[in-house]
């Protein structure tokens, strides 16, 4: 599958955010975090720009952006939507939840009920972005139970590190958030080597053979395509540039995403505040870096089922 | 509305391929492009028509396989459109509507004032049937020549859908798949026609007819017999024949 970056950016950018939001309410409500208003006022920007950002980029790939308004009608039946919908209320409640932090420091009582109902949302809308992918049948990559998992956990770590780096550089750092997001980030990617074994050792159903029905003949094989040119599925679907580089690629994002920001965040405990709080900005960018290759994998290495009628033997 | 109707259809229309026949031509996809950019999806763009990297959009598109080896082996001509699912999963994944599955006899169409351009609908067809119009600006596929096939400005015999009328060897047939007894139907039964990929479980109305067997597989690498020496009796060319020789 052909790599948009304006998706890819989307969906590392909009899952930190609501990985970071959903962190926020459910600490803030439990008081460990400050309610001071600097404080909230500062992660929760970051959350709704990382969110909105992505939001907005996602738009950049439509060919008809100025209907994107009809996307929220349909959730009843299309994950798309339902991350549509569960983004827009999400940010609605917490802009209640911040009210209450920013402007009274108050995490408590009704501001607590709307940081968990936000949390909750943020994670629905991750949760409806790794459905989208899920869903797709004619990609076997995608269509794997381990895709919503690795979305929630990448959310949840990515916005770990943000919120590990906004405590550093506001609080003064703390270890506990520290150790948490050191461990739901060895999570997050635990679980994508899970997936990537999974996607090495699984096979499509379908086959040539298959997809025209002519295996009693014997194998098939291209002979003319319809075109002389490139189209549309070819460049949309057919993408397999830096397919062979794969295994490198997996050690390069585990160095940036793991390796790199756990090393800098164990560092910081070590270092003076300043220092530690520039470490853990950087564990934040590397985490997001990694991510970024990742998520830039998870479409090259996805085969379509429609690249079988193009001369692909392999679905 | 992107749910699938509550009940599938009983009136199934498709189209019926029949591989045998099929010479490989493109007429149907040349009609296909040539009535469907006039018609109801109009216009069919294409980018840089007459220049280098031609691009565009179409509905329907000839593949050419080979299967088999050796003197064994068979070319293939295979045109592949949209196949008007009964579980279309492109209906479902479109977040805006536009993309829907007609109650009434299960054609899969967009609705393309509703169509954003995100091209999930194109990821969720095994088949490649959709394809982004990047001059409109919204995902194009067929429509079974809705136009044509219900109006009644035309004669009855050319109310089928444009690719259907133009195939010069009547390899593709048109009909209605869910009533058992019509002609399609029976050519399906007749025939062992068969859903492409059917281990993918969206349930294709249009059906291919496999390529008949060789008439005597023993024929299949056989030499032709020597054509006889050409030497004419009599009349005029008998006469030449003699005279050139004796020369």
């Amino acid at each position: 599958m052909h790599p948009a970056y304006s998706v890819i950016f989307f969906t590392t950018a909009s899952g930190a955010g609501f990985g970071l939001l959903a962190l926020l309410g459910v600490l803030g409500p439990l008081r460990l975090l400050p309610a001071d208003r600097w404080f909230g006022l500062s992660a929760l920007f970051l959350a709704f720009a990382l969110a909105v950002g992505g939001l907005l980029s996602s738009t950049l790939h439509l060919k008809s952006p100025a209907r994107a308004r009809f996307a929220f009608s349909q959730w009843r039946s299309s994950w798309l939507s339902r991350e549509g919908v569960a983004s827009i209320a999400t940010m609605a409640i917490a802009g209640v939840f911040a009210i209450g932090w920013v402007f009274f420091e108050a995490t408590a009582g009704w501001w607590a009920a709307a940081g968990l109902l936000a949390a909750l949302g943020a994670l629905l809308t991750v949760f409806s972005t790794g459905k989208i992918y899920a869903v797709l049948k004619p990609i076997r990559q995608w269509h794997d139970p381990l895709v919503v998992p690795v979305y929630l956990l990448f959310a949840l770590a990515t916005g770990a590190v943000w919120l590990d780096a906004v405590v550093a550089v506001l609080a003064g750092g703390s270890v506990a958030v520290g150790l948490g997001t050191i461990i739901v980030v060895i999570g997050a990617w635990g679980t994508k080597v899970a997936y990537w074994k999974r996607i090495d050792q699984g096979r499509s159903p379908s086959t040539p053979e298959s997809a025209t029905g002519l295996g009693s003949l014997g194998q098939v094989r291209l002979l003319m395509a319809p075109h002389t040119e490139e189209n549309y599925l070819q460049r949309e679907m057919g993408y397999r540039v830096a397919r062979k580089h794969t295994a490198k690629l997996r050690v390069v994002a585990g160095f940036f995403g793991l390796a790199v920001p756990v090393f800098l965040i164990l560092a910081g405990w070590l270092l003076p505040t300043g220092a530690a709080a520039v470490c853990a900005v950087l564990a934040a960018l590397f985490v997001s870096l990694g991510v970024v290759i990742e998520r830039w994998l998870f479409f090259a290495e996805a085969r379509h089922t429609v690249t079988l009628y193009y001369g692909d033997r392999v679905g | 509305m992107t749910s699938l109707p509550k009940r599938p259809s009983a009136k199934k229309l498709g189209l019926v391929i029949d591989l045998d026949t099929c010479v490989g031509c493109h007429a149907c996809v040349v009609n296909c492009k040539e009535w469907n950019t006039g018609g109801y999806p109009a216009p069919l763009t294409d980018q840089n028509p007459y220049g280098k990297d031609v691009s565009g959009a179409w509905l329907n598109r000839v593949h050419t396989f080979e299967a088999g080896e050796g003197a064994e082996g068979r070319t293939i001509h295979f045109p592949k459109s949209c196949l008007h699912c009964e579980e279309p999963l492109c209906v479902t994944v479109c977040p805006t509507g536009a993309s829907y599955k007609r109650d009434e006899d299960g054609i899969v169409l967009v609705d393309e004032d509703r169509c954003m351009g995100c091209g999930l609908c194109a990821w969720a067809c095994p088949y490649g049937a959709r394809e982004m119009d990047m001059g409109v600006g919204v995902m194009k596929k067929c429509t079974l020549c809705i136009d044509r096939i219900y109006n009644e400005n035309l004669e009855e015999v050319d109310r089928v859908p444009a690719c259907v009328s133009t195939c010069p060897a009547s390899a593709r047939h048109f009909g209605d798949l869910g009533d058992p007894n019509s002609a399609v139907s029976r050519l399906v039964a007749e025939r062992g026609g068969y859903d492409l990929m059917p281990e993918q479980g969206y349930k294709p109305t249009n059906k291919y007819l496999p390529p008949r067997p060789r008439r005597d597989a023993s024929t299949a690498g056989a030499k032709p017999e020597a054509l006889d020496e050409a030497s004419p009796e009599g009349g005029f060319l008998g006469w030449v024949d003699r005279l050139l020789s004796a020369v």
